[in-house]
């Protein structure tokens, strides 16, 4: 049980007349090391959610298990560095974190605020600029002559180099050009797979959903409204178009073509899947009709 | 930063909240100086009960004013000490050394500090907490339309005033943002020596400064793109009235003050 929610609701602005509940009741649970994808409208709770992992928000009432961290609204301060450095947080637009003088420097602010050296710091900030994919040569450069997809990288390096075990991302690939997405994405999954890091995606590309996610939470208006892994989600088409969510492109497509009498077991989600299944279906080198 | 309640608006539906701002913001300026006419318990009285009044119209719950004084408090506890200790000598002397004198004629006049003070706390309060800021500037702007004949650039002046007051809330959104990504780095802020708290500034600040400029470059292409012109004779899309209830807070103005220029004498 690596990520536990019980009965976690939020409140902003408790106890006054602008009183807004954010989330209610939500209750779900992943086990460690898995890739869980937050899907839902603006406004329904996401980044709320998000942000209670490493308790930026403390939740009104309920409870939260992050592996050995447990928050509760009693939660105190003092107790939560060692959760922000488990738990690295990148927030959508992270390049807006930026403000030092070099990038080296820059990736280097988190481990050393949370007590490393700065020869060691400088190290690993050479080394996690390396895993974005930015060479040494961005080191000395001011992050702010960067471009946006520069900055961005810069940005989750700095999170990176706290050596996070789970890594909260809030629409990471938002503003990104397609080929900057899939390659922040493959980053992202490299590191979930070769490194074991827990990974909570928020995202409204049900593409990355389907490719990436092992789960999946839908909230509505602040509640849970659905949870489970992409194929329980994306298979009720029915249920989707009720809650105006997306599916895939690629499930689209089969979706379509099961609408003309084809049967999918189960319905393929992503591109590499739909042709895997139609490339069955057809023997090699035949010419059937159907 | 949320229980600062001085300068923040909430949204009822009372009479208050629907008075012209321009009304308001008059007013406010009479009431103040309303409140330095009163100089006797009994006028005093019809004041506080005006001001009460006023507040019972506005459907506000008396709790956010005053939570509204508190950031205030050491201002008037100042205040109210100097005049306390250092009032020229007059009635029975309660206390005497050095220079130091705590007379009844000191004594007085500190209560009468302190209800002045907390009066008029509590009337802007209740003027900013009824009304949006950019109601307020608009109605600034309409006040100060007659300086246009002296060569003020009222209209620019008023852009200013409601761009500066729009981007408030959007730049409060924008450090909370730029806190939280720096909290989830590791980093406390209010915590720690004076030193400390200073330089857990700068990644608020540098961060924020970048984003405002670039906010304010953005906005100016925006204005230019659409033809915005500094000289330009504009019209207003707000348009304010002045309401049959407006001219009735002022004939209950009048009485109140008819009422203070009475007792006063008393």
């Amino acid at each position: 049980m690596a990520i536990t929610f019980e009965h976690v609701s939020y409140t902003y602005q408790a106890g006054t007349p602008m009183a807004t509940s954010a989330v209610t009741d939500v209750s779900f649970s992943v086990p460690d090391h898995s890739y869980l994808a937050i899907i839902g409208h603006t406004g329904s709770g996401k980044s709320t959610l998000i942000q209670q992992l490493n308790a930026l928000l403390k939740p009104t009432s309920g409870q939260i298990t992050v592996d050995n961290f447990t928050i509760t609204p009693k939660t105190t301060n003092a107790a939560l560095k060692p959760l922000r450095q488990h738990v690295g947080m990148v927030f959508q637009f992270p390049e807006s974190q930026l403000f030092e003088e070099t990038v080296r420097q820059d990736i280097a602010f988190g481990p050393r605020n949370f007590g490393m050296g700065e020869t060691d710091a400088f190290k690993l900030a050479d080394a996690m600029l390396q895993t974005v994919g930015l060479d040494s040569s961005y080191a000395e450069r001011s992050p702010f002559e960067l471009s946006g997809g520069q900055m961005r990288r810069v940005a989750i390096a700095g999170v990176l180099a706290m050596r996070p075990q789970v890594l909260v991302l809030d629409e990471p690939t938002a503003g990104l050009d397609p080929q900057g997405r899939q390659e922040m994405m493959g980053l992202f999954e490299r590191l979930h797979r070769e490194q074991g890091l827990s990974i909570v995606l928020v995202t409204h590309q049900m593409e990355d959903v389907a490719q990436y996610a092992e789960q999946v939470a839908v909230m509505r208006a602040g509640k849970l409204v659905k949870f489970g892994t992409p194929h329980a989600i994306f298979s009720d088409a029915d249920w989707l178009q009720e809650n105006q969510l997306d599916m895939p492109r690629a499930a689209q497509f089969a979706q379509r073509l099961a609408n003309r009498g084809l049967t999918w077991d189960p319905l393929p989600l992503t591109a590499e899947q739909l042709a895997d299944q139609l490339a069955a279906r057809w023997p090699q080198g035949g010419d059937a009709h159907v | 930063m949320s229980n600062f309640i001085f300068g923040r608006y909430l949204p009822l539906d009372s009479v208050v909240h629907h008075l012209d701002p321009r009304n308001k913001l008059m007013l406010s300026f009479c009431y103040i100086v309303l409140v330095f006419m009163a100089n006797n318990p009994v006028s005093y009285l019809v004041i506080i009960a005006f001001t009460v009044g006023a507040i019972l119209a506005s459907k506000i719950s008396l709790g956010f004013f005053l939570k509204g004084i508190r950031p205030l408090l050491w201002l008037i506890v100042f205040t109210v000490v100097l005049q306390l200790l250092f009032s020229p000598a007059g009635g029975h002397v309660y206390f005497h050394w050095a220079f130091i004198n705590i007379t009844q004629f000191g004594l007085i006049n500190s209560v009468y500090i302190f209800i002045r003070f907390l009066l008029i706390i509590m009337m802007s309060t209740l003027l900013t907490l009824s009304t949006q800021p950019l109601d307020i500037a608009t109605g600034l702007a309409s006040l100060m339309k007659p300086l246009r004949w002296v060569k003020v650039p009222v209209d620019t002046l008023a852009m200013m005033l409601s761009i500066a007051l729009r981007f408030v809330p959007t730049l409060m959104d924008e450090a909370n943002k730029i806190m939280n990504a720096q909290r989830a780095r590791g980093v406390d802020f209010g915590e720690g020596g004076l030193l400390k708290q200073a330089k857990s500034l700068i990644p608020l600040m540098v961060p924020l400064f970048m984003s405002a400029f670039n906010r304010a470059e953005d906005l100016s292409t925006a204005m230019e793109a659409r033809g915005y012109q500094d000289s330009e004779h504009r019209s207003q899309y707000r348009i304010l009235t002045w309401q049959r209830r407006d001219t009735v807070t002022w004939i209950i103005f009048v009485v109140v003050l008819a009422a203070i220029l009475v007792t006063r004498r008393w």
